[in-house]
């Protein structure tokens, strides 16, 4: 396992927590990604500008990160461009029929003890891992 | 102003998180879910540091009442399990397993990855927004607050 990175995933992980604490500590808000898009989608009178904040914070992340000396680390992408319209169109639809995504549901739902986010991440999860056994194993190599 | 603030601070923190813990790479989402392969664990340390934060605030933010800038948490309080919630919990872990993307690191990896994932964005808010117009809206939820948000996260 030497592409296992246990140290960073979980200083990763503890400043995604810690950003959703944040948000939901100052502003009351679930730090869901699919949520706070999608509700954009379209925009509401008077909803709109927090979450603009939120997502224009998230996409310079990177450039900030950069900025400070920080090594982006490696971007693969694996699939191909109709895989990647189709897994979009899936995830876009997905999220927004099952309320939630890895952030909604996976952090701040299951970090409340939720069982509606409980079971929502044990579903996708264990259909993720069923889709990539199917394409890489059954049917890809 | 000051709620603008904190919200672009949550989501660059959030995205800070998605780059140091490499979850902004696809191919290393799809090593942690392809378990009947190389696997790489990290996701789940990844999962575990950011839920055992995540709870710690939730815990705060029950026992102070109300948001430090806001008149109430809008944190659904539904618990019950629906055929809607599982089936769009399958739809989605698809699509994530086809390509090791779910929307937080798909939207960091539009500045930091390669044009394709503009492919994947571009699909992703046509998927959100097909659902919105032709999904009827769920059954009101039950909330902590008064007003309702529309997802769960």
């Amino acid at each position: 396992m030497d592409h296992f990175t246990p140290v960073s995933a979980l200083v990763g992980g503890m400043l995604i927590g810690g950003s959703a604490a944040l948000i939901l500590i100052l502003n009351g808000r679930v730090a869901g990604i699919s949520g706070i898009l999608g509700g954009l989608l379209p925009p509401s009178r008077g909803d709109v500008s927090w979450r603009i904040a939120f997502l224009a914070g998230l996409l310079l992340a990177p450039v900030i990160y950069r900025a400070f000396g920080g090594a982006i680390p490696p971007i693969t992408v694996e699939a191909s461009v109709p895989v990647l319209a189709i897994a979009g169109f899936l995830v876009g639809f997905g999220t927004r029929l099952g309320a939630g995504c890895t952030s909604g549901h996976g952090v701040c739902g299951v970090g409340r003890g939720s069982p509606r986010s409980i079971v929502a991440t044990a579903v996708f999860t264990a259909t993720a891992i069923v889709t990539v056994l199917v394409t890489r194993h059954l049917l890809g190599a | 102003m000051a709620i603008i603030l904190s919200a672009f601070a949550s989501g660059l923190i959030f995205g800070l998180g998605l780059v140091i813990s490499q979850m902004i790479n696809p191919a290393k989402v799809l090593a942690f879910l392809d378990i009947f392969g190389r696997w790489d664990p990290s996701l789940a340390f990844v999962m575990g540091g950011a839920v055992a934060v995540s709870a710690l605030g939730y815990a705060y933010s029950r026992s102070r009442g109300a948001p430090v800038l806001a008149p109430r948490l809008d944190v659904p309080s539904r618990r019950d399990v629906d055929p809607r919630l599982l089936t769009g919990a399958a739809i989605f872990g698809l699509g994530w397993g086809l390509v090791g993307l779910c929307p937080g690191p798909a939207l960091v990896d539009l500045v930091a990855g390669p044009w394709t994932i503009f492919v994947f964005v571009t699909a992703m808010v046509a998927g959100l927004l097909l659902a919105r117009i032709s999904l009827p809206s769920g059954p009101p939820q039950q909330l902590l607050g008064e007003t309702a948000p529309a997802a769960d996260g």
